[in-house]
């Protein structure tokens, strides 16, 4: 059996507010799953699980804060059996062992759940039509069995007291915790009772605002990170001026020959630029573990995402350096809404191998950037800027970029760090290669 | 279509792209870029929207008639 824990979504994560769950005790989940959602200095998390088989327990309640490690649900394997449907009547060969303090029992299921109360799965499911918890209903059947009668009379499981869980949808949670509700004084007007956003947003604050904003907490963790990131990392820097002519003429061209929906920016090919140089540049994806580091096998990079209400998160792109522009392209605009709408996946935020950060269009002309720990390298881009170039022996307008390589003097050295600007710089001279 | 009209859509578009400036006052000649920090992918996107929701198709070159919402506006009356 394998336990699911609240994961550290970054370097700066000690806690999370399990938010959510996706799933019920007994429902069979395959690695890559959304199980939970976890609200996170960074916002609301989708968090996949890692392994295969079937949910157990849930051991944390919607609204916990747990430290980062915290055992939040176990998973037992997907080979054992899942027992037959059986007549109401007939007794279910498993024993009913008292339930740990604090778990959850969900009755949406209507699998047997191995350690919950014995139930019929004709049971369960009515005791989920009823959204009456079977947790702490007294059996009146064989062996203490929940029958279809004991269910009667139980009053839905919002007010029973085998739960305190308040319904209430993830997005309503957001608004109630950035304008400080406390949603458990809150009686919702969505479907059985559910507090939906409008119910938050014409509730008053009922509790002091706590004195540290979202925005702010966001800060703090981005200054931890970043704090620990300066004592650690004997950061080095190298920078290179690139030519961009060729490929945003290049990009102008494709473009004009494209349906507005397939039409691509010239972010895109600066992404996908990258992650083929850094197919040369080994070295330089990595993550450090301790005392060495560690390459990693695939290319995933983390792009630097500024919200809009104030902070940063940079959830990383998968397999950055396949697949076609046009796809890349789409996962790179679906990554970035998502990110500003608060709701990128666990392991978006934990699995970057770089990170890329550029300061938009018409920001400012160069940044050097500080490297996000575990990883060993960050790629800063300025904004393209026309600027006076030499073009075979004259000056002419072109524009040029210029891209910042910040990266940890412990696994590579200058030299290794020049050449994989120069390697960027020649692919972007090629666009119609990337 | 009237000006009106074709301003609620542009702007209910832009809502799509960036939900957090749902409450601003948004001048009509203010520079978009400028005032809402949008970027080309925010601009391609709303772009996007306005494809899907007038059917007009806006070319890359013409974007530059796009940074404020008078422009787009404009650019698009003449083409509904």
């Amino acid at each position: 059996m394998a336990e699911f824990v609240m994961p550290s979504l970054g370097a700066d994560m000690t806690v999370g507010v399990l938010a959510a769950w996706r799933v019920a005790v007994g429902d069979r989940v395959a690695q890559g799953d959304i199980i939970a959602e976890v609200e996170t200095d960074k916002g609301l998390i989708e968090v996949e699980v890692f392994e295969t088989g079937v949910v157990e327990r849930l051991l944390v309640g919607e609204g916990e804060k747990v430290p980062v490690g915290t055992a939040l649900a176990e998973i037992g394997p997907a080979t054992v059996p899942v027992p037959v449907p059986a007549p109401v009547s007939a007794p279910v060969p498993v024993p009913a062992p008292a339930s740990a303090p604090g778990s959850i029992l969900s009755a949406g299921s209507s699998q047997v759940d191995l350690d919950g109360p014995l139930a019929s799965p004709a049971v369960r499911r009515r005791a989920h039509e009823l959204d009456v918890s079977l947790q702490g209903i007294r059996g009146s059947g064989e062996h203490g069995r929940i029958t279809l009668d004991d269910l009667a009379g139980v009053g839905p499981r919002a007010r029973s007291s085998a739960s305190d869980r308040v319904r209430i949808s993830p997005y309503a949670r957001r608004i109630a915790a950035e304008r400080g509700v406390d949603v458990s004084k809150l009686s919702g007007t969505g479907p059985r009772g559910a507090i939906q956003a409008s119910d938050v947003r014409s509730a008053k604050a009922s509790r002091p605002s706590e004195p540290v904003s979202p925005a702010e907490r966001m800060q703090r963790a981005i200054a931890a990170a970043m704090t620990r990131a300066n004592d650690e990392i004997p950061h080095y820097y190298v920078e290179q001026s690139i030519d961009m002519g060729s490929a945003l003429a290049w990009l102008r061209e494709s473009n004009a020959s494209l349906s507005v929906n397939e039409r691509l920016v010239s972010g895109v090919l600066v992404l996908r630029a990258v992650a083929l140089a850094l197919r040369k540049h080994k070295l330089l994806n990595a993550t450090w573990q301790g005392a060495d580091a560690v390459q990693s096998a695939g290319i995933h990079v983390g792009l630097a995402v500024s919200l809009r209400g104030g902070g940063l998160v940079a959830p990383a792109l998968r397999n950055t350096d396949e697949g076609s522009l046009g796809e890349l392209m789409a996962r790179m605009t679906d990554l970035v809404s998502r990110a500003r709408a608060g709701t990128l996946r666990s392991s978006e935020l934990t699995s970057a191998t770089i990170t890329l950060t550029s300061l938009g269009e018409r920001g400012v002309e160069s940044v050097t950037a500080i490297i996000f720990p575990p990883q060993v390298a960050i790629v800063g881009c300025g904004a393209t800027v026309e600027r006076p170039w030499v073009v075979d022996g004259q000056v002419v307008p072109r524009p040029i970029m210029r891209v910042t390589l910040g990266a940890d003097h412990r696994v590579s050295n200058g030299h290794q760090g020049s050449r994989f600007l120069t390697t960027l710089d020649r692919l972007l001279q090629e666009p119609e290669k990337l | 279509m009237t000006r009106d009209e074709i301003r609620s859509t542009l702007l209910r578009c832009l809502t799509d792209v960036a939900p957090e400036i749902a409450d601003e006052e948004i001048e009509d000649d203010a520079d978009l870029r400028d005032e809402l920090d949008l970027d080309s992918m925010d601009i391609l996107r709303w772009v996007q929207g306005i494809h899907k929701a007038l059917g007009v198709e806006i070319p890359e070159e013409d974007y530059g008639k796009m940074t404020s919402l008078e422009g787009a506006i404009n650019y698009v009356a003449a083409r509904v």
